[in-house]
């Protein structure tokens, strides 16, 4: 199988979370991902996009999926043109806290980290550059 | 997503059907959300629920934080990727998934 690059551009705004949703699940599709992986990939969309229309401020939001169909594995790159915001330097929730003593903020991006094979971020410019690797099998 | 909501007597459950997450997320809210006086069971069934993002587990956290001081609340039929995500987040000590 051949490795293959899609991309979309959506704008800031919260409903879109379905179309980037979809847009990654058919393009995915004939590569017969487990539904678990699908299942997480869609929380990493979710949390990630749902965090640029929340804070960035941009307009409009770039997913680049890549993927490698000899290893089956998906990148998606979320490219923004928002304020600089790496939410990897937010420090991790304590998840042994009791129901009355949990703080919610930061479990988006913990998720995230939890869930996904690998995640980056770097600030290119004008843009903040988010990149996810999730293994399809 | 739907919410369907059943009421008995001081017994609630909800069967949600479909995705938990940021865009559905506030309407459970608003279906909680000072709607809870006098109930001592609240029950949810994720028979059909395919799927939770961290929007829905705030909401969860907020019911059960609720539910806490007025009764007991249990989450039935959770699929495994869901469970899964309770683990990470340390949510399955907090909930009561039956």
């Amino acid at each position: 199988m051949q490795n293959w690059v899609k991309e979309i551009v959506v704008d800031s705004k919260f409903e879109n979370v379905r179309t980037l949703t979809e847009f990654v699940e058919s393009s995915l599709e004939p590569l017969n991902p487990s539904p678990k992986a699908i299942m997480q990939i869609g929380v990493a969309i979710d949390e990630l996009f749902s965090n640029v229309v929340r804070y960035s401020g941009s307009a409009n939001m770039k997913l680049i999926l890549n993927v490698n169909a000899d290893v089956l594995t998906a990148k998606l790159t979320f490219i923004d043109e928002g304020v600089e915001y790496d939410p990897l330097k937010k420090t991790d929730p304590d998840v042994t806290l009791a129901a009355e003593d949990r703080e919610i903020g930061g479990l988006g991006i913990f998720l995230v980290k939890k869930i996904m094979d690998g995640v980056e971020y770097k600030r290119d410019g004008q843009k903040n550059i988010l990149t996810v690797v999730k293994k399809l099998g | 997503m739907k919410i369907e909501k059943n009421v008995d007597g001081s017994n609630t459950s909800f069967a949600l059907e479909g995705r938990l997450d940021t865009m559905t997320a506030p309407l459970l809210e608003s279906e909680i959300q000072g709607k809870l006086d006098g109930v001592t069971a609240l029950e949810f069934d994720f028979a059909k629920l395919s799927y939770i993002s961290s929007a829905g587990l705030r909401v969860l956290l907020s019911a059960q934080k609720i539910m806490n001081k007025q009764g007991k609340m249990t989450i039935k039929n959770v699929c495994d990727e869901i469970k899964e995500i309770f683990e990470v987040t340390g949510f399955s000590d907090i909930l009561t998934v039956v």
